[in-house]
């Protein structure tokens, strides 16, 4: 009988014994995926949002994130500063026109490109990680579409929100609901336009060295340089008069390019001399020069990694 | 089943021909790509990845055409590079997750998947710092993760233990074979360094030139041919002992060289005697031989035979391949050559 009792007992504290240990780690091995693969879109999407957040530092070192943070600071804050203006003494209108707010700023836009373009290309060329990405399901167009449009995002989010800002103060200080609508929406067209070009023009350039530094410079070095000799050579045609020339010069640079373009179709004010106005015909070829670079910094850049550099 | 197979595979560049007509049938397990710089390797790992078009001939990865279904290969194969390929600022987790999502894995899959695949590597709280400040050994093992992070059928690992130190080379050998007898993924690893694809792979394919020299199990490699080094002392009833020992050996049937088969340089020094082992009875001979001439047997040891001489063979026949088609030619030449040496001959004496 007690021994009976006994045996209970050792087979209860037996089948006991297991979960009274819990804190065991079990070597558990190699274990399988059979889950799902979500191919090539899905990886697409995953590097297009990958360098989109790597564009403003996140997912980065804390360091890598003041400088993007920074500009977007200094990119929003004369709209804020014009928003209190009117709001204050309730001018009947904004200070600067939707599309124009991106001219005047374009240094910043300038720098904004010029340091992260380099970050997302040229690093991917310096420590050699390109092999690996074409080793996976994606393609090279893939890999050259999720770039160009990662880095076209992020600058159409830094010019994009000051405008929004513009807007949410606009309407703040009660000016018209339809016109300032209106602007918006031609202002997103017109920086839609300028973050596709300048994300062109800034990957294809840092794509071609390896070396952050030299893509920087270089970033800086094409948005500016033409940009100085097309204002001085309009200024100069100006003065001796030949307005259609200077109108003409204007497709020399990017941003002439863009600030010529809101001037025709999207009912801005250039910055050229004297507010100068390019010809509707000159507006066309605006138009066509625009998407032709922008076609062709893509075409550019699929050559440029045709060499998967396995 | 077969995880590769390519049929008179060739790759032409205007110059060079990188690969020329090679068809080879690769099984599961681990395969030993060997080849001088040079030989054909890469172009063949990026042919098999999808990543370069054949100039002709066909190849078939995991039963897939490489032309039709690249990317679905690319899916389910991992590639590990020869070069560096890290970004130095950002953690092996958060790297080898990106690039698990780049293989099609879902967000938490990835985070999950990467979590396991750098403990199987052996990465624990390292994996958080930045790999930048990471040793080459920690690097290559983060190579090797984003390899392996995706769970392919079948990786290829591109000189795997370049730069490491021995030790860790030992751990990245074992590691390799750890990844066909426990994760059970297929393997193509090339090396430069034969020694190393003994230890490791089932099986080895040799190419030169583009040109398939040998594809075979590396038991063949190493065992058909095994032979036993003896080292014997010298006494005073037989003052040279290795003599005598090579005289009765000879004598009782054994085939004897002094030299190792293809070894050189001090190594080859007369007091060994190589045996070629013809089975169990060898090794009685040869201890029979020992005792019976009352010599002292310092050591007697397996040698196998490396895979560096499959290149020494194929090198000695490529030789005497030229010395047969240039000899017709050459002939005139030391007749003149020694013309000179002869007139020169009273000045000597």
């Amino acid at each position: 009988m007690s021994r009976e009792t006994t045996a209970k007992t050792l087979a209860k504290t037996a089948a006991q014994a297991p979960a009274a240990v819990p804190d065991v780690i079990h070597n558990i091995g190699y274990r399988h995926y059979d889950g799902p693969r979500l191919g090539r879109a899905y990886a697409r999407r995953s590097l297009f949002s990958q360098s989109l957040r790597g564009a403003y530092g996140l997912g980065r070192s804390a360091k890598s994130k003041v400088l993007p943070m920074l500009l977007f600071a200094v990119m929003c804050l004369p709209a804020a500063i014009m928003v209190a203006v009117t709001v204050v003494t309730k001018a009947g209108s904004l200070p600067v026109g939707y599309t124009r707010y991106a001219i005047y700023v374009q240094a910043v836009i300038g720098l904004y490109l010029a340091s992260q373009a380099p970050q997302s290309v040229s690093r991917d060329l310096r420590f050699k990680s390109v092999p690996l990405y074409f080793s996976r399901p994606i393609e090279r167009a893939d890999y050259v579409v999720a770039k160009f449009a990662a880095m076209a995002s992020a600058l159409f989010l830094l010019t994009g929100a000051p405008l929004v800002i513009l807007y949410v103060g606009a309407l703040l200080a009660k000016l018209d609901f339809l016109d300032q609508t209106k602007g918006l929406a031609q202002g997103l067209v017109s920086i839609a336009l300028l973050s596709l070009l300048f994300a062109g023009i800034g990957l294809v350039v840092s794509a071609l060295t390896p070396r952050r530094g030299f893509g920087v410079a270089a970033v800086i070095a094409v948005l500016t340089i033409p940009y100085g000799a097309v204002s001085a050579v309009q200024g100069i045609a100006f003065v001796q008069g030949n307005e259609a020339a200077a109108g003409w010069l204007g497709l020399f640079s990017p941003t002439t390019l863009i600030d010529g373009l809101q001037t025709v179709f999207l009912g801005g004010t250039s910055s050229f001399p004297n507010g100068l106005e390019p010809s509707t015909a000159a507006g066309y070829v605006y138009l066509l020069v625009t998407l032709g670079v922008i076609a062709g910094c893509y075409a550019l850049l699929m050559r440029r990694y045709r060499k998967a550099g396995l | 089943m077969t995880v590769i197979v390519t049929e008179s595979l060739s790759k032409r560049f205007p110059r060079v021909t990188a690969l020329d007509r090679l068809s080879v049938d690769i099984a599961p397990g681990v395969t030993g790509l060997v080849g001088a710089n040079g030989a054909g390797k890469s172009t063949l790992i990026k042919i098999l990845l999808g990543l370069a078009p054949a100039t002709e001939g066909t190849a078939h990865v995991l039963g897939m055409d490489v032309t039709a279904h690249g990317s679905t290969i690319r899916e389910r194969v991992g590639y590990m590079p020869e070069h560096d390929c890290l970004p130095p600022d950002v953690s092996a987790t958060e790297f080898v997750v990106h690039m698990a999502r780049m293989s099609g894995l879902p967000p938490t899959a990835a985070r999950e998947r990467t979590a396991d695949t750098l403990r199987h590597v052996g990465l624990y709280e390292e994996r958080y710092r930045p790999i930048g400040g990471y040793s080459t050994g920690m690097k290559q093992r983060v190579k090797l993760a984003q390899a392996l992070v995706h769970d392919p059928q079948l990786v290829f690992l591109d000189e795997p233990t370049n730069g490491l130190d021995p030790v860790g080379r030992d751990e990245m050998l074992a590691l390799i074979r750890r990844i066909h007898t426990d994760f059970g993924i297929s393997v193509l690893v090339t090396s430069h360094l034969l020694g190393e694809l003994e230890r490791t792979c089932d099986h080895v394919v040799v190419i030169d030139g583009g040109k398939l020299l040998r594809s075979s199990a590396t038991d063949d490699f190493t065992q058909v041919t095994a032979s036993l080094a003896v080292e014997v002392t010298d006494t005073d009833t037989c003052p040279d002992g290795t003599e005598a020992l090579r005289a009765a050996l000879s004598a009782a049937g054994a085939v004897v060289t002094s030299a190792a088969p293809g070894a050189d340089g001090p190594a080859a020094s007369g007091h060994l005697l190589h045996v070629e082992v013809s089975g169990e009875e060898t090794y009685d001979l040869v201890r029979d031989t020992v005792a019976g001439l009352g010599i002292g047997l310092v050591r007697m040891e397996q040698q196998r035979h490396r895979i560096a001489e499959v290149f020494r063979d194929a090198d000695a026949a490529a030789e005497s391949s030229a010395a047969a088609a240039a000899a017709p030619t050459a002939a005139p030449a030391p007749a003149v050559s020694y013309a000179p040496q002869e007139g020169g001959a009273p000045d000597v004496a």
